[in-house]
């Protein structure tokens, strides 16, 4: 089996975000850097359980970004893969994310591609689908469970309400989210492995982004909380229903 | 040039959020000076006429097709080739699996651009620019779709939905559906719970609940305000609540008219998933708790007391 991972640079989940140049650009000055919480906890770590099942299985890291994306794939590899690979490119915008993604893994014939099910940067939710497009293969998002059989798998997705189990056969594309593994912390092993394994740099195609972000803005200061003593619930209730009108 | 809305549906039931997809479409069309209209695939209880209500006059459906998300790729090839030969341009789906599955892949399939979540119309005095919350909630960024074919999705919740009592007309079409690669061996949907994404009301528990034993007070109160139920990820992680009720950065992102959250400290991650909510309140018994700097109402005290005492005045409110 061969499986491609795509990962992510995203600001640490206690990070502040702040902006400059006339709000037009993140500041990133201060910003810690992690692996997207969604393609470490549950897809990379998926793909390395099915590789200590079947240890002929290769596992493929790839990220689009610059140099500074280094650490999140030695990380990666710390945590199992057995390659990285980064296409030298500033992220602009998901399809041209995907793209560069796409050229990368049709060229690398990979069977299983995995995909977190959004970043948390700019929570887009589309990098796995259009990648899938792109590729022409089924895309399961929301995957909470992945079983393999040879060349079959049963995915569990969460779908909305409840949810779904779909068979599909490889190649496909997986959007994964929680459930699908756990955690793991890479170990003196694995930190010092990571350093010999290969990190390939990979020049990009020229594309076009379809979208750009024009601005940010942050939300409104809210006005403080107000405060019930216990035994006022009635009149913690008669205000939404009378004043905010949630009710 | 127009405007097509597509309708999601599940169980014989379209969704609730289609009104306001329906009707931001209708505002959108208007804004743009073009025409709209809707897509749905499949069949439901619902009498699709009746929507005409939220101003889209004319709905395309096709009764034989599947649809299911699973089978994303042959709906957005069926729906591309729907879109082109009726020269639409401008795509809007609603929020939820579809959102995450064909908006995306019709976008790559069409080379339009494509914007999730949307907040609100769009500006076009200089293009065509839509806000959407970025940073988990943290922040929110104008996104300018550069592509002459456009597909968006809106955030629930995020457009005031206003009726007439206009009826549209039901045409029937027939796409062309290939055979999908994914075969579903089994739908599990949990019965009389209102999904997270489609609650307008969401309560939520945390840790502070002690145990799964004692859920039947926020469940009450659930109940009571025709919620839905959340809870906060160490409740999901000990398995005291299914996975899918958890909310936050790591699980799902919600933006209700009415958050209560119970027993939750408010850690950065939680609000995360919630701070888009319209009205927070929050029930917890440490007045320091982090949630009362984010939330909008407050009552410091014991869950154990506050929550029957909430259901009650709601109960005596109806
Ligand atoms: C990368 C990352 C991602 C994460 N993603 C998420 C996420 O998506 N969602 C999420 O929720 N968390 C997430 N977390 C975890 C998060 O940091 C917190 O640990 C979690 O939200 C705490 O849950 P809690 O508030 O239920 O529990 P606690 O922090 O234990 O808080 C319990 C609260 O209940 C109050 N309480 C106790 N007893 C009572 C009582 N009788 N009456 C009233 N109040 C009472 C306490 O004062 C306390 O404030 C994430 C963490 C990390 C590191």
């Amino acid at each position: 089996m061969k499986i491609l991972v795509a990962i992510s640079k995203t600001p640490d989940t206690t990070s502040k975000i702040t902006f400059k140049e006339n709000n037009t650009q993140p500041d990133e000055s201060s910003t810690q850097w992690i692996i997207n919480p969604y393609d470490e906890w549950y897809s990379l770590v998926r793909a390395i359980e099915i590789k200590e099942k079947d240890p002929a299985t290769i596992v493929h890291i790839l990220t689009v970004g610059n140099a500074g994306s280094d650490p999140i794939l030695r990380k990666a590899l710390a945590l199992g893969g057995d390659e990285a690979i980064r296409i030298n490119s500033e992220a602009k915008d998901a399809f041209t994310i995907a793209n560069e993604i796409a050229n990368v893994a049709q060229a690398g014939a990979y069977d299983i591609i995995f995909t977190g099910k959004e970043s948390i940067d700019f929570n887009g939710g589309s990098v796995g689908a259009i990648l899938a497009e792109l590729l022409q293969l089924p895309y399961l998002p929301l995957a909470t469970k992945l079983e393999l059989e040879g060349n079959n798998a049963t995915i569990t997705r969460e779908i909305e309400g409840g949810e779904e189990k779909d068979a599909v056969a490889t190649p496909f594309v997986i959007g994964c989210t929680k459930g699908m593994a756990e955690q793991r912390i890479p170990n003196m092993r694995g930190i010092m492995g990571a350093r010999s394994k290969p990190l390939k740099v990979v020049e990009p195609t020229a594309t076009e982004s379809f979208t750009t972000i024009e601005s940010f803005e942050l939300p409104a200061a809210k006005d403080g909380v107000k405060l019930f003593e216990a035994g006022q619930e009635a009149d913690l209730i008669k205000i939404l229903h009378e004043v905010e009108k949630v009710l | 040039m127009s405007v097509l809305a597509i309708i999601d549906h599940g169980q014989g039931q379209i969704k609730k959020s289609t009104g306001e997809l329906l009707a931001y479409s209708a505002a959108l069309a208007n804004a743009l000076g073009t025409e709209v209209s809707a897509l749905i695939l499949g069949t439901v209880e619902d009498n699709l006429s009746d929507l005409g209500k939220y101003g889209v006059s004319s709905i395309f459906q096709d009764i034989n097709a599947g649809f299911n998300t699973a089978d994303n790729q042959a709906l957005t090839a069926a729906i591309a080739q729907f879109v082109t030969e009726k020269n639409i341009d401008t795509i809007v789906f609603p929020d939820g699996t579809l959102s995450n599955s064909v908006a995306p892949r019709l976008s790559a399939k069409l080379k339009a651009g494509f914007v999730s979540n949307a907040i609100g119309l769009p500006k076009l005095e200089n293009g065509f620019s839509v806000k959407k919350a970025v940073y988990s909630g943290k922040a929110f960024a104008w996104y300018k779709i550069n592509t002459a074919v456009k597909v968006i999705s809106i955030s629930s919740n995020s457009f005031e939905v206003k009726t007439s009592d206009a009826t549209a007309n039901v045409e029937a079409v027939s796409l062309n559906l290939e055979a999908s690669k994914v075969t579903i061996q089994s739908v599990d949907i949990v019965k009389g719970e209102i999904p997270l994404s489609e609650a307008s009301i969401v309560v939520s528990g945390g840790r502070g609940l002690k145990g799964p034993e004692n859920w039947k007070i926020v469940e009450d109160l659930a109940h009571s305000l025709h919620a839905g139920l959340a809870c906060s990820r160490p409740v999901s992680d000990s398995g005291w609540r299914p996975h899918h009720e958890h909310v936050g950065q790591t699980g799902k992102q919600i933006a209700p008219n009415l958050y209560i959250a119970a027993g939750i400290s408010g850690a950065i991650q939680h609000l995360g998933g919630v701070n888009r909510s319209k009205v927070i309140v929050v029930i917890n018994n440490d007045p320091e708790a982090p949630f009362f700097k984010a939330a909008d109402y407050g009552i410091v005290g014991d869950v154990f007391e506050i929550l029957p005492r909430l259901t009650a005045a709601v109960n005596n409110l109806n």
